[in-house]
């Protein structure tokens, strides 16, 4: 799980029927993914160290393993309803580029394999935050997957400093 | 290659400051030999080296300087105080082609040609000693031409090949004497016998016996002859590397003094005897050894595997001999960081341990507790020897700083001097190199502004010579680095009209000295009538006020009209561990920096006296003291709720300002290990950084400064005005 984030890496191109990997979540029924070759990790819920004048969606820090490590509350950050953290949820830690960030989601449920074919695009109808948060949706056994796209997800520096 | 190149620059870099020192030494007048010998010594190294991979500029120039400097040496030029400040120049510019060289850049040459002519205005005949410097540098390339076949170290016919070569050497077109300044002076002798006897370590450092003798056979016509003492068994050959030893008769006019010169760098890795011969014993002298057949000599065991080890240039092994005192490594910066990170992790386990141990309730006395004991001790102590690595001392920075004193006051043609205290101060290097341009700003100015005219020093009775003191020292566990002038002191009431007159401070404002002094620091200031060149850009305090307190230092002046102005910089004393007092606030743990904190007071309810709705001041000795709540500052609750118990924390933002911060409790004073977040998060307000508790949670370090003053903008001055 330690490979650099690689997901741009991925050709879109001609060869679109290679599979590529998501790793799948829930947060309340809903269920999400993101690239796995972005995904470093996945911890039990720790409790956070909560920062002053930081925006709803950030949590908090934690420590892991000696890195102070931002933790973003997923749901919160997708405009869903707040819950209160459980000891059952999860942080995904995951690394877009240079950023190194930890989503809390609820419950992380398995790993699909999709090829781009299979995958939509979101449509223009979605409100504008989640249009630009969700880069592709797709079906499975009848329930509609969607894949993050973790460059918006992770707030910017300047997103929170203001 | 590359790396070879880089670690010469490195040595280049440390060579050169050895030349500074020297310089300054001789600049402060003192003029012995030693001090001369050590410049000598550096800059011929730098040539050396420099010669080997081919920078031709640098030896030209390195060489013209040499020179001049070995007519120091021999006592054939007076040191003049015009001379070593020559030398200075000299040195500044060499640092300067170091630096070209290093990064490819080009060099003004104007400047090249100048010192070089103004060095040959010293040297009587300067072109004769191009011969002797190419045959100096020839042998390096030779020497690895010639082993470079022999292979491994055991090839004893491959090692041997030189050795026959030597008697022609002798031969060679005797070297113009003036090469060798000493010659002159000695008397006629009909010639040297000098016995050389290498050690192991002479091999060992890199050292080809080979060049010594060709230096030898510079001096004139040598009888060369080569000694092998065998040992009983031959098994202990390896253990005992000098066996050889060469016999060499010589016929010159040198002295043995000339030889002794030739074996300067060797002293102490063999052994030399020379004995001065009359007419008769140099007839028989060399008969008497003749030389064993190569092929019984030995190999000495070590050169081989050095020398064929590209292209270390024989003059390298100078500086090694020279700081054989004190041993020192190089090591990757970044090396030393991973070894800081690793230790601010043991740190943090320990503390875990420790209070994981705690909550087992293990007697005090058990053998757990007393190992843990021990190892909280080891962990310290590892700590401390960890940030000594980082430390440095700051000779660097000051030797930097004597380079802009020289310049500015050339610049603006004041004759300045300067003192520099406490250069062996340790600080991290991070500081050291963040404080290279704030102080480079304070020294310009100084000269600049700070002191006086020639003219009008000689008015007020002050000498001439205008004085510039640097000085470091260590301050309850901070470094203090003054830069103090004699000069003028500052002109309150030109700073004031300036500032009026710029719009900075509104002209009904009654301010102290102080506060005065303190408007240097505001950005677009200048009181420089003229922009000159040097300095009055209206860019400089205010950057170096930023620049320090992004270090966690703070700066403040003092200033006496007529006597002179000091600044101040006071730093933490290292940037990756600090002193905190942890605290928690509303059920946060938080840390705050010790330093920050003037005092702490324990509080009941009835101390604190609200003056208007959400302002509230704390009297302390008769002083109202505006109250900040950590807990609503940072947003953790929304009201000021103070139980019986509560602890106010006095920090002091800025000199004579005291702001109260309310924390529900202090926990512990400890050092903790600073985690940096801009990275991963970015900047929050009021809060410098983080660090990670005994129980492995993340705590916050305050940024007290910041917290006050995001909080001043809302309340305190207001508070302020009231209190005061």
């Amino acid at each position: 799980m330690t490979h650099p984030n690689d997901q741009d890496a991925k050709p879109a191109g001609p060869d679109s029927g290679d599979p590529t990997e998501f790793l799948s979540f829930r947060i309340g029924d809903d269920e999400y993914s993101v690239d796995i070759m972005s995904v470093r990790e996945i911890r039990g819920w720790t409790q956070t160290t909560s920062l002053p004048h930081s925006p709803s969606f950030v949590r908090g820090v934690i420590n892991l393993r000696g890195t102070v490590l931002p933790v973003i509350d997923l749901a919160m950050r997708l405009g869903l309803a707040e819950t209160d953290p459980e000891d059952r949820n999860v942080i995904i830690v995951v690394d877009a580029g240079e950023r190194v960030m930890g989503l809390r989601v609820d419950a992380v449920s398995d790993i699909l394999s999709f090829t781009k074919d299979q995958l939509q695009p979101p449509p223009d109808v979605a409100s504008p935050a989640t249009e630009s948060f969700v880069k592709a949706l797709t079906i499975l056994d009848e329930r509609m997957v969607r894949m993050l796209d973790l460059s918006t997800v992770l707030p910017g520096i300047e997103e929170i400093a203001a | 290659m590359q790396e070879i190149m880089a670690s010469f620059f490195v040595e280049c870099e440390e060579l050169h400051e050895a030349l500074t020192d020297a310089l300054q030494m001789m600049a402060d007048g003192e003029h012995d030999v030693e001090t001369i010998n050590v410049a000598f010594r550096a800059v011929h190294s730098i040539k050396g080296g420099a010669g080997a991979f081919g920078l031709d500029d640098l030896v030209s120039f390195a060489h013209q300087f040499e020179t001049v400097m070995d007519g120091c040496r021999s006592g054939d030029l007076g040191i003049t105080d015009d001379l070593v400040q020559l030398f200075l120049r000299c040195g500044d510019f060499l640092s300067d082609l170091i630096r070209c060289s290093r990064d490819s850049d080009d060099i003004n040459t104007s400047v090249a040609e100048g010192l070089i002519g103004e060095l040959a205005g010293y040297v009587p005949d300067s072109g004769d000693d191009g011969p002797e410097e190419t045959i100096d540098f020839q042998p390096t390339t030779l020497s690895l031409g010639d082993l470079g076949p022999g292979g491994p170290a055991l090839d004893l016919p491959a090692d041997l090949p030189p050795l026959p070569d030597l008697p022609p050497l002798g031969d060679l077109p005797p070297l113009d004497a003036t090469a060798h300044p000493d010659t002159a002076t000695t008397g006629p002798r009909q010639g040297l016998s000098v016995t050389f006897k290498p050690e192991h370590e002479l091999y060992e450092s890199g050292n080809e016996p080979l060049f010594f003798l060709r230096a030898l056979a510079d001096l004139g016509p040598c009888d060369i002859s080569l000694s092998f003492d065998a040992p009983d068994d031959l098994v202990d050959l390896a253990k005992s590397g000098h066996r050889l030893s060469w016999q060499i008769d010589i016929d010159t006019e040198a002295g043995p003094a000339d030889v002794h010169e030739i074996f300067e760098f060797a002293v102490g890795l063999c052994q030399i005897d020379v004995t001065e011969r009359t007419a008769a014993t140099a007839a028989d002298a060399a008969p008497d050894l003749p030389a064993p057949p190569a092929d019984d000599a030995p190999p000495p065991d070590t050169p081989a595997p050095k020398i064929t080890t590209p292209a270390k240039p024989a003059a390298k092994s100078a500086p090694k001999t020279a700081t054989k005192a004190s041993p020192t490594v190089r090591v990757d910066l970044e090396r030393i960081e991973r070894l800081v990170n690793l230790v601010g992790e043991l740190v943090i386990n320990q503390a875990m341990l420790t209070q994981s141990i705690a909550e087992e309730n293990i007697p005090p006395n058990s053998p757990v507790s007393a190992g843990l004991d021990e190892f909280m001790q080891l962990t310290r102590n590892i700590q401390e020897s960890v940030m000594m690595i980082r430390a440095q001392p700051v000779k660097s920075l000051f030797q930097r700083m004597s380079r802009i004193v020289r310049e500015a006051s050339t610049a603006v043609g004041k004759s300045v001097k300067l003192v520099t205290e406490g250069d062996t101060t340790e600080i991290d290097k991070t500081a050291i190199e963040c404080l290279a341009d704030p102080l480079t700003h304070m020294i310009r100015n100084a000269v600049d502004h700070g002191l006086e005219s020639s003219e009008k020093r000689l008015e007020t009775g002050k000498s001439k010579q205008g004085e510039i003191r640097l000085a470091a020292a260590h301050r309850s566990g901070r470094v203090i680095i003054e830069v103090s002038d004699d000069g003028g002191g500052i002109n309150r009431e030109k700073v004031r009209s300036i500032a009026e007159s710029k719009g900075l401070v509104s002209p009904d404002a009654a301010l102290s000295d102080s506060e005065i002094d303190q408007l240097l620091f505001l950005p677009g200031f200048s009181t420089a009538d003229a922009v000159s060149n040097l300095s009055g850009r209206g860019v400089g305090m205010d950057v170096v006020k930023t620049q320090i307190t992004s270090l966690g230092g703070r700066i403040t002046i003092d200033s006496v009209p007529g006597k002179g102005t000091t600044f101040s910089i006071s730093l933490p004393l290292t940037l990756a561990v600090l002193d905190g007092m942890v605290v928690t606030v509303a059920g946060e743990t938080l840390v705050v920096p010790v330093n920050a904190i003037v005092e702490s007071l324990s509080l009941e309810r009835k101390d604190l006296n609200p003056v208007s709705p959400g302002q509230t001041v704390l009297c302390v000795r008769d002083q109202f003291v505006p109250v900040l709540d950590l807990g609503r500052e940072l947003g953790y609750r929304n009201a000021i709720c103070v139980d019986d118990g509560a602890i106010a924390l006095l920090i002091s933002p800025e000199e004579g300002i005291l702001v109260a911060m309310l924390v529900d409790s202090i926990e512990d004073q400890r050092q903790v290990v600073i985690k940096g977040m801009q990275e991963s998060y970015g900047r929050v307000p009021g809060v410098a950084a983080a660090t990670i508790l005994g129980d492995g949670k993340v705590a916050l370090i305050l940024d007290a400064n910041d917290l006050v003053q995001n909080a001043a903008g809302a309340n305190l001055t207001e508070a302020e005005r009231k209190a005061s």
